[in-house]
């Protein structure tokens, strides 16, 4: 263990990261898995550590909203909150989108209710994909802390200014001990530049915000965001290489490959379970079979053109989705990845699974299991899409 | 003209849209009949019932909507709505 | 000049533009303005115009306090607060129905901020459906007279008290008919420190149906007949209420608005209007109007 290294929570570990990046407005509400988050926050608050407005509000719908009116008024803001909470901010997501404002939040990616469950999958988190906000998944706790400057300096790029989200896996990432590298104030006030918008509610400067729009001029709202959104897929990028430049750690930028280059299983997955991929793909590897990993790091935008590049030499694409699009039997990942492959020379099977959900441990084991099924596809058994870790007594 | 756009606007750029144009009615200030009590001011709806110089009120037609409030609260009666066009 | 500038889109004879001009006739420039959704924020700012001749901004239906409470916050936070009024200028359907949560909110939270609710007693914007704060046998479009009913059948709801029940430090009944009366209430509230509010009476005349320039009139009457009292709260207590010299009898009020026309033509709209009479009654009473 390097001397630098702490073993902390991983919540603590990401509220450290949001006190150095000195957001002026706090706003959340308490809702499992995320709380160690708030209350972390909150004792900083309490300790005169964090410079910064705390607001304990009534529902994650307030937090979000309180969020909306603190950054159209100039303030850098932040958020946490996962599943139901998230859920309930639906509205609201899609306006602080569209009014282009800056939050950065982070989701503790968790599963939706019936039956309630608060245990980590990622449906919430890709149930909120068309609102309009960026989406980075972490694989680990030093990268969810680390996200958090990334996303306030691309968030707060005059060229993007969109909302994003930071997706950490509930409980195997917020709650694990792990050692890691805390964020150093003096860095980060070196990465981060403060926020300075150009438009904000000031009476010696009177703005309208959120105005209403018609028909004529609706469309090219939409436009703008989704220009803005290819502005960040960019940045993205830039931004992690400047973090490397400044922090000396680098997870990729949109995506990033493990044993890839050769592989001709290409196992494509978010989140924390890159981690047990990376352990199966190793011993695999040992056994002198060609798996390779591609970790979709940012959701949204997606990035399809460096995932077409990455997956030029694949015979087959495996895709693990902690979430379902039910009525499609699919996963969000799997149908973004055969979209983006369409109308490109890539023709390979791409078979997805879904597993994990409501917090369904996914052993290596389960990842070998699926490797295997995708072996079968070279003898002409294909399965589309399903469900891999399927209980037989209760299915 | 290519319209910029932008997640704000300016303020009071709604100056653009001459409501005057919806009016049937107009208001008709009789300033022998005014006490300059300024009601007639304080109750329109636009704001655009000014006082002159002289202590007088007079609206500005570019805007008023000739909804007739001034005319029906006016204590001396000395406004009358007319029909356009008379 | 006002600084709710003109080329707005409300009707001939709006409550809602009178009412957003008489708040900043009592605020000045040094104010911002959150509009949650609703006829006001809608025909003041048809982008790229804007009505507003203050910072002003509209997020949502149901969350104009919350963003009021944010905007607060980051006057604090960016040390900008000083003396700049943070204002919302609500409906009735935004303020006692949707949005009820989020005020709460608000106010248990103690923000430095002004509520006014320009209650114009339905959901005009959408149409003159009934919100909670429409009255008993008022017709709209949700709640219909008809043959076997007389129209909106419940109470309007109690929200100066809801309001009050949060420890607000100052709490305000004020109409558009009665305009020195409620700039200095607006004003008042706003001067005051502390989550504040005041609850205007705002006759519509579309989803009244009343001719627009009868606004002020019909205002007046609901004043003069009890069925809108006028008063302040400090801390929790009444403390100031207008008196009424001549109260007039309710029909005098009800004749005047299409929404009542009912109770004239219906069979048995004569006892129907005594229930309405006893609410004023009730209000005098309460309030000790005489």
């Amino acid at each position: 263990m390097r001397k630098s290294m702490v073993v902390v929570e991983g919540s603590y570990a990401v509220a450290h990261a949001v006190k150095v990046c000195k957001p002026h407005v706090i706003s959340a509400y308490p809702i499992t898995p995320q709380t160690h988050i708030v209350e972390d926050l909150s004792q900083f608050a309490a300790d005169g550590e964090m410079n910064c407005e705390y607001m304990n509000v009534e529902s994650e719908f307030s937090a979000i909203s309180a969020l909306i009116g603190a950054s159209a008024a100039g303030a850098r803001t932040y958020t946490s909150t996962t599943s139901q909470g998230l859920a309930l901010m639906h509205e609201a997501l899609f306006n602080a989108s569209g009014m282009r404002l800056p939050i950065v939040m982070t989701v503790v990616n968790r599963a939706l209710s019936a039956p309630i469950n608060i245990w980590n999958d990622q449906q919430d988190s890709i149930s909120q994909r068309d609102t309009g906000w960026i989406q980075l998944y972490a694989e680990d706790v030093q990268e969810s802390a680390d996200m958090t400057p990334q996303l306030f300096k691309l968030s707060e790029d005059p060229d993007v200014l969109l909302p994003s989200m930071a997706c950490m896996d509930g409980f195997i990432l917020s709650h694990v001990y792990e050692p890691v590298i805390l964020l150093e104030q003096g860095l980060t006030d070196e990465f981060l530049p403060t926020y300075s918008p150009e438009f904000m509610l000031d009476t010696k400067n009177p703005m309208s915000f959120g105005a209403f729009a018609d028909p004529s001029t609706y469309t090219e709202f939409r436009y703008k965001q989704e220009k803005a959104m290819g502005e960040a897929l960019r940045k993205i990028e830039e931004i992690a290489n400047e973090f490397k430049d400044i922090y000396g750690r680098y997870y990729g930028g949109l995506i990033d490959g493990y044993a890839l280059d050769d592989a001709e299983i290409v196992i494509m997955a978010m989140g924390s379970v890159i981690g047990t991929i990376k352990d199966t793909i190793d011993e695999l590897r040992h056994d002198g079979e060609s798996v390779g990993l591609l970790k979709v790091r940012s959701f949204r935008p997606f990035p399809a053109d460096a995932i077409r590049a990455a997956l030029k030499n694949a015979k087959v694409i495996v895709t693990l989705d902690k979430n379902i699009s039910v009525g499609k039997n699919e996963g969000a990942l799997c149908t973004e990845v055969k979209a983006c492959l369409h109308n490109t020379d890539t023709r390979v099977p791409v078979i997805g699974f879904m597993l994990g959900h409501g917090g369904r441990d996914i052993p290596m084991s389960m990842i070998k299991k699926i490797i295997n099924k995708a072996k079968l596809v070279e003898k002409g058994i294909f399965v589309e899409s399903e469900f891999a870790d399927l209980r037989e007594d209760l299915a | 003209m290519k319209l910029i756009i932008k997640t704000v606007t300016k303020p009071g750029s709604t100056r653009a849209n001459k409501t005057g144009a919806w009016r049937s009615f107009m208001p008709v200030f009789d300033h022998k009949l005014c006490s300059k009590c300024g009601i007639c001011a304080i109750y329109c709806p636009e704001g655009v019932v000014y006082k002159l110089e002289n202590g007088f009120f007079e609206p500005d037609y570019e805007y008023c909507k000739g909804c007739g409030i001034c005319a029906n609260e006016c204590p001396k009666k000395a406004i009358k709505m007319v029909l356009e066009g008379k | 000049m006002s600084l709710l500038k003109p080329g707005h889109r409300g009707c001939a004879g709006c409550c809602d533009a009178l009412a957003g001009k008489f708040v900043l006739d009592a605020l000045g420039e040094d104010t911002i303005v959150v509009s949650p959704t609703g006829c006001l924020e809608v025909f003041t700012t048809p982008y790229p115009e804007s009505a507003w001749g203050v910072p002003w901004v509209h997020s949502l239906f149901e969350n104009a306090a919350a963003v009021a409470s944010g905007v607060e916050a980051a006057l604090k936070a960016l040390g900008r607060k000083n003396n700049t009024k943070i204002v919302v200028i609500g409906g009735d359907g935004a303020t006692m129905d949707i949005g009820l949560q989020a005020i709460s909110g608000a106010f248990e939270r103690g923000h430095d901020f002004t509520y006014i609710c320009v209650d114009n007693e339905a959901y005009m914007n959408t149409g003159i459906q009934r919100s909670s704060a429409t009255p008993l046998y008022a017709s709209t479009t949700t709640s219909p007279s008809g043959k076997v009913s007389f129209g909106n059948p419940l109470n309007k709801k109690n929200m100066p008290a809801i309001i009050a029940a949060h420890g607000s430090p100052y709490v305000a009944t004020a109409s558009v008919a009665y305009a020195p009366d409620m700039i200095k209430k607006v004003k008042k509230a706003a001067e005051i420190k502390g989550p504040t509010y005041v609850h205007v009476h705002a006759p519509c005349c579309t989803g009244w149906k009343f001719e627009g320039s009868k606004t002020i009139e019909v205002g007046r009457l609901a004043v003069e007949t009890a069925l809108w009292p006028m008063y302040e709260m400090e801390n929790g207590a009444v403390t100031n209420v207008r008196k009424l010299k001549n109260r007039k009898p309710v029909e005098e009020y009800l004749k005047v608005q299409g929404r009542f026309k009912h109770l004239f033509t219906m069979e048995g709209g004569a006892e129907v209007i005594k229930k309405i009479q006893a609410i004023a009654d009730w209000n005098v009473k309460h309030f000790g109007l005489e």
